[in-house]
């Protein structure tokens, strides 16, 4: 057997596939929170966030990140389907009066906790990605208005050959999507359940590449829990803030007061 | 019966060498047509079933555990001697050799106690290069221990399990040779039957515990390693499965059995809780150290503290009788096991034990954590405290210990020459199921050392020349279909249909437990002429009801503990009565074997070298007929005899 | 005193391989709290048969807690519910008068019941023959002294090789899962300088055996190291995922022999 087969083969070669697309998940999510939170510093720069997100890198560029991270997820999962699998057919019998001694809750339902979290990551996409569900389609006409808001840097809309730089209106998409309950209440479950994910992953996936003893278990399992809670903490909290009303649309994109009416002008001229 | 030792001609120290020299050699390509049976798959078998298929030989290596890795040797706790001298402090194979002579009581034979300490330096080696984790020092050289009572520091030792990682280096030797096909094992395989072609051993009939099949298995030798019959006394620190059968068979078919009455005592075991019990546990020989061992001075108080209406903390000093420092002064504590073990029995006798059942003396840690505080007694027996409070329930901090002398090795077994081989050609016995080496009595650390040796570096000379000598022409010629092999697997099978259908009312562990406790109270720790007339008697007519009276639940063709049990017990039933047997005829006391009749004013052991300087060894003559009994001189031409005194 | 108590006996009967196997319910009365638990099982094997009932079948030899024959789930726990403890040094006083006690064998595909309470573990010895042993021929070695082992990897290796073999570790993990089992004598061969030699062929050689005999595979829980009888830790199974990850690196580039 070519030794690439045989590591993949092996039980062992598996998760450390998982551990390594585990890493660069862990990583995104990380990035992705922190992205986010920027909604706290007002529309413009979320907004010029999303817009930087899509403009840095070629769209070739931009593919590549988004197949790497799909296909990051999808290693990570047919790892532990297939590990499942193997490791059902060998324990096929459980015990009558099955106890557990010290394995924690979140060790023992990733499987549970990622199935959900795979549904999760469908909508969320499907959601806020490609927008297309129902009632949420946010590209479409008047679903958000505006949908389009111009760019705004440093307190000034950027022009690009005499014209406002318009970029999609991501502050007002996520308002908008947090303020219908049960997405936010799906959205909070999501991510307690990537908290308890991510506490026994995090520390599990040093442990899978070997990179892990007695001291650095103790000292790992603590770092698991912190950004475990620091993941769910940054991610729930937008929608919590949007359903006490402390984030709110913003049709102008975020622009300075002084400019709201520039930029009425500049609306108007584009809807012309 | 031939008791040739074939103790080679020269020098002491170059009898080994010489011999090796001399051996007949089987040539490398000629080597994978011989087969070689292995029973038991301890340091001595383990090792030489390893050690012959590295060699070339077709090996098939038998065991009645699981797995090769759970024979008793595991349990070995302290150490493994050898004459590595790199302490520095004046050790020599000579002195080895020497310690362990002496320390048997002078009743091991001299070339093979100095071959024993010759090799000693190489298991070390051979240990070492297999990945056996001994303890070291910081500078990472080898760390090295005195132990019982020896004046040098030469025990080898990887915390408080050296028997286990021994025996798993071993066993992994042996898992090479199994996963190259060289050694076929079978494992849960009992053998019932040795099988003789020609007056050679050809050939084992062995029992598969699973499936209940009976097999016939042929070799062109046979090497029987099958460890000690402690537990023909019912209780012992052996383990469960332990038992006598393959060396007793072996005896039957016309092997000689050697000095079965040296039986070892140790001293320092758990007490027994009860008559539930089925097994002893042992605890280090090293607690004697700081231990102070003691028995109430007066049976009233000795009866309250069995009653638990006196703490034993509250006996004052004046009661306290701290009888191995009064009788042994210069020893105190640290007199040798069986001395030891028999001043607690007296204690005991004499109305003075302790734990429930009063048998029990105290092994007291209170003078030495006063002295050295707590963390160091801690330091220094930890683990044996939790072990202690583990079985017994009691914190040895604040109580003191208990303990009682328990079976722990037997140094009898069948007779060997220098080769290893018994009085059946072809049939070589390794450890401790061999007679050869520890004379009357076994120093600590001593088993191992002789397993090893055994199995490294004796058997697979020794079998190899006797190959050598029956010619490649011989090699593989005996088959299972030999008429030998179905007289015999006859025997056995009619045996199984006996043990299966008697059809009484009694379980063979109810036997074993009554075995035992005859072989106990009148051979144990101290004999005399009317109880072993007496325990021969008892055995007798035991053995009667037990062929009248036993029942065997279960079936034979399949796992039946009951069965195996069984036939071991029918073995121990009549090997116990050789043992009594050899015991009334040395009339005199040495090492593990002491005579109530031969003893000093003091009560000390008292050897008669003039009329018992000799190998006791027994001939099957029939089943109703006394064995007959042979004498194998022990000449002393390097040492000269003394007596042993640790007062 | 000694106390005794009454206890209630749920236990696993097979009669052999092929048989579906179900529970079996004894009374047993006036068990010495000081009594081993395979004592308290000798005792209800006494009463089966005297009753003329076969005895309840399990594995046990040395009952000092080394070889590792016994072998039984108690109450849910492999050995029972005492930490770094066996079966068979397991004692009475740590259960009541008037409990029900469950005993079930190890479960695991690759362990099959052979009878009651006995099962068959050959599959861990076929791991170690694929790779568990530091080849050296008896009488090829070089003097003990030769190569000094600092202490602490000594310790290290005896940390490892303290396991005694007894499947409690597959037995608790709800994979089967035999990584603990492999790895602590992977870890204790390739820790050591004299083990470094095969230590690539050792690694890939025995996880590939492992995976071939059936076992599952670990996700990193840790129950296995909390029944085994001599708390080896999860360390171990780092080890050997290091290893196993180094040796398979190497092998992409060049097949290790």
């Amino acid at each position: 057997m070519c030794s690439l087969c045989s590591f993949i083969k092996s039980t062992i070669g598996r998760k450390i596939l998982m551990a390594l697309t585990g890493l660069v998940l862990v990583l995104f999510v990380m990035g992705h929170m922190l992205g986010n939170l920027q909604i706290f510093l007002g529309a413009e720069v979320i907004n010029a966030y999303a817009y930087k997100l899509h403009h840095l890198l070629p769209a070739a560029a931009l593919w590549g990140i988004r197949i790497f991270l799909l296909a990051s997820i999808a290693v990570h999962i047919w790892a532990a389907v297939t590990l499942t699998l193997d490791n059902r057919k060998a324990r096929p019998e459980g015990y009558d009066s099955d106890k557990v001694v010290q394995a924690s809750y979140s060790s023992r339902t990733m499987r549970m906790s990622g199935i959900i979290l795979l549904a999760f990551i469908v909508f969320h996409i499907a959601h806020f990605t490609v927008r297309n569900v129902p009632s949420m389609q946010y590209n479409e006409p008047g679903v958000i208005e505006p949908s389009e808001v111009p760019l705004v840097k440093h307190g000034e809309v950027v022009m690009k050959n005499g014209h406002a730089v318009m970029t999609f209106n991501v502050n007002d998409m996520m308002v908008a999507g947090f303020k219908v309950w049960w997405v936010s209440a799906f959205y909070i479950i999501a991510t307690g359940l990537l908290c308890m994910h991510l506490t026994h992953g995090v520390s599990s996936m040093f442990q899978s590449v070997g990179l892990r003893n007695s001291l650095w278990r103790k000292r790992l399992d603590r770092v698991a829990l912190v950004y475990g809670w620091v993941v769910f903490l940054g991610f729930a909290i937008i929608p919590i803030a949007t359903m006490a009303g402390l984030l709110k649309k913003d049709p102008t994109g975020g622009l300075p007061v002084a400019s709201v009416s520039a930029a009425a002008e500049i609306t108007e001229t584009l809807h012309k | 019966m031939n008791l040739d030792s074939k103790i080679p001609e020269g020098p002491l120290a170059q009898k080994w060498t010489s011999h090796k020299f001399n051996m007949k050699l089987v040539n490398p390509a000629n080597r994978r047509k011989y087969n070689v049976i292995v029973v038991g798959s301890g340091l001595a078998g383990g090792a030489a079933a390893a050690s012959l298929a590295e060699q070339g030989y077709n090996v098939s290596c038998f065991c009645y555990q699981d797995s090769p890795r759970r024979a008793h040797s595991i349990a070995a706790q302290g150490g493994i001697n050898a004459s590595k001298n790199y302490q520095n402090d004046g050790d020599s194979v000579h002195r080895l050799f020497y310690d362990t002579v002496k320390g048997g009581d002078y009743r091991a034979r001299e070339a093979n106690v100095y071959r024993l300490a010759e090799v000693s330096s190489d298991i070390i080696d051979q240990c070492v290069a297999n990945g056996v984790p001994f303890a070291r020092e910081y500078g990472g050289l080898l760390a090295n221990r005195s132990f019982g009572g020896a004046q040098v520091s030469r025990t080898f030792y990887a915390r408080g399990q050296t028997g286990q990682q021994l025996l798993l280096g071993a066993y992994s030797a042996l898992s090479k040779q199994i996963g190259l096909g060289k050694v076929k094992m079978y494992n849960r395989h009992e053998m019932l039957d040795v099988v003789k072609v020609d007056g050679h051993a050809k050939g084992i009939i062995v029992r598969n515990m699973v499936t209940g099949e009976v097999t016939r298995h042929a070799g062109d030798a046979v090497v029987v390693a099958t460890g000690g019959y402690g537990n023909v006394f019912f209780l012992s620190t052996n383990a469960q499965g332990c038992n006598v059968t393959a060396a007793h068979r072996a005896y039957r078919r016309g092997a000689g059995m050697a000095n079965p009455c040296y039986t070892q005592i140790h001293p320092t075991c758990i007490p027994v809780h009860g008559d539930q019990q089925s097994k002893l546990t042992l605890m280090s020989e090293s607690l004697r150290n700081d231990g102070r061992v003691w028995a109430p001075k007066d049976q009233e108080t000795a009866k309250k503290i069995r009653e638990g209406k006196l703490n034993p903390n509250d006996v004052a000093e004046d009661d306290r009788d701290y009888y191995l420092e009064r009788k042994y002064p210069s020893f105190g504590n640290l007199a040798p096991r069986d001395i030891s073990s028999r001043a607690a029995k007296e204690a005991c006798d004499d109305g003075r034990g302790v734990a429930t059942t009063g048998l029990g003396v105290f092994l007291d840690f209170r003078d030495a954590i006063k002295r050295d505080g707590q963390k160091a007694i801690e330091e220094r027996y930890g683990n044996l405290f939790e072990m202690y409070q583990c079985i017994t329930g009691d914190n040895p901090y604040e109580t003191p210990m208990m303990i009682f002398p328990a079976v722990h090795y037997t140094m009898g077994g069948l007779w060997v020459d220098y080769n290893l081989q018994s009085t059946i050609p072809g049939m070589f016995v390794g450890g401790e199921a061999n007679f050869s080496d520890h004379g009357a009595n076994r120093l600590g650390a001593s088993a191992l050392m002789q397993g090893l040796a055994d199995g490294y570096f004796v058997l697979p000379y020794t079998v190899g020349n006797y190959l050598g000598e029956q010619g490649v022409a011989a090699a593989g010629q005996v088959t299972t279909d030999h008429p030998a092999f179905a007289e015999v697997e006859a025997d056995v099978q009619s045996r199984i249909q006996k043990l299966m259908s008697i059809g009484g009312t009694e379980s063979p562990r109810s036997f074993h437990k009554r075995l035992g406790n005859i072989m106990w109270e009148k051979c144990g720790m101290s004999r005399t002429k009317e109880s072993l007339t007496e325990a021969i008697e008892e055995i007798q007519a035991l053995r009667r009801e037990f062929w009248s009276n036993l029942k065997v639940v279960g079936d034979a063709d399949s796992l039946n503990p009951e069965l195996e049990r069984a036939g071991r017990v029918a073995d121990f039933m009549e090997f116990g009565e050789i043992l009594c047997r050899d015991a009334l005829m040395r009339e005199e006391s040495c090492g593990g074997h002491f005579r109530a009749e031969h003893q000093t004013d003091d009560g000390e052991a008292m050897r008669d070298d003039d009329k018992f300087a000799f190998v006791g060894v027994w001939e099957y003559k029939g089943d109703d007929v006394p064995p007959a009994l042979h004498k194998e001189p022990l000449v002393y031409e390097n040492i000269k005899l003394a007596t042993r005194s640790y007062k | 005193m000694e106390k005794t108590m009454n206890l209630t006996i749920r236990v696993w009967r097979q009669k052999n391989r092929l048989d579906v196997g179900k529970f079996a319910e004894y009374k047993l009365a006036d068990i010495s709290e000081d009594s081993s638990f395979l004592e308290m099982l000798d005792i209800l094997s006494e009463q089966l048969v005297a009753d003329g009932h076969e005895p309840v079948a399990f594995d046990h030899d040395c009952r000092e807690g080394i070889c590792g024959m016994c072998s039984m789930t108690i109450n849910g726990i492999p050995h029972g519910p005492e930490s770094g403890t066996t079966a068979c040094q397991l004692h009475m006083r740590h259960f009541h008068d008037g409990q029900t006690i469950t005993i079930e064998p190890w479960r695991a595909k690759p362990f099959p019941v052979i009878k009651d309470l006995v099962v068959d573990r050959t599959p861990l010895d076929k791991i170690i023959q694929s790779g568990g042993f530091i080849t050296a021929r008896a009488g090829s070695a070089v003097d003990a002294n030769a190569m000094p082992i600092a202490k602490g990897i000594a310790d290290y290796a005896m940390d490892a090789a303290a396991c005694i073999g007894c499947g409690a570790c597959v037995a608790a993990c709800p994979n089967a899962s035999a990584m603990l089992f492999t790895s602590a004598k992977v870890a204790h061969m390739n820790s050591l300088p004299q083990g470094k030699a095969e230590k690539d062929r050792r690694t890939l050689a025995m996880v590939t055996t492992m995976d071939g005999e059936g076992f599952g595979g670990c996700t990193n829980i840790g129950e296995c190291e909390a029944a085994c009888p001599k708390s080896i830790p999860l360390d171990m199974i780092a080890h050997l995922n290091r290893d196993y990850a180094t040796a398979q690196f190497k092998n992409f580039f060049k097949p290790v022999a």
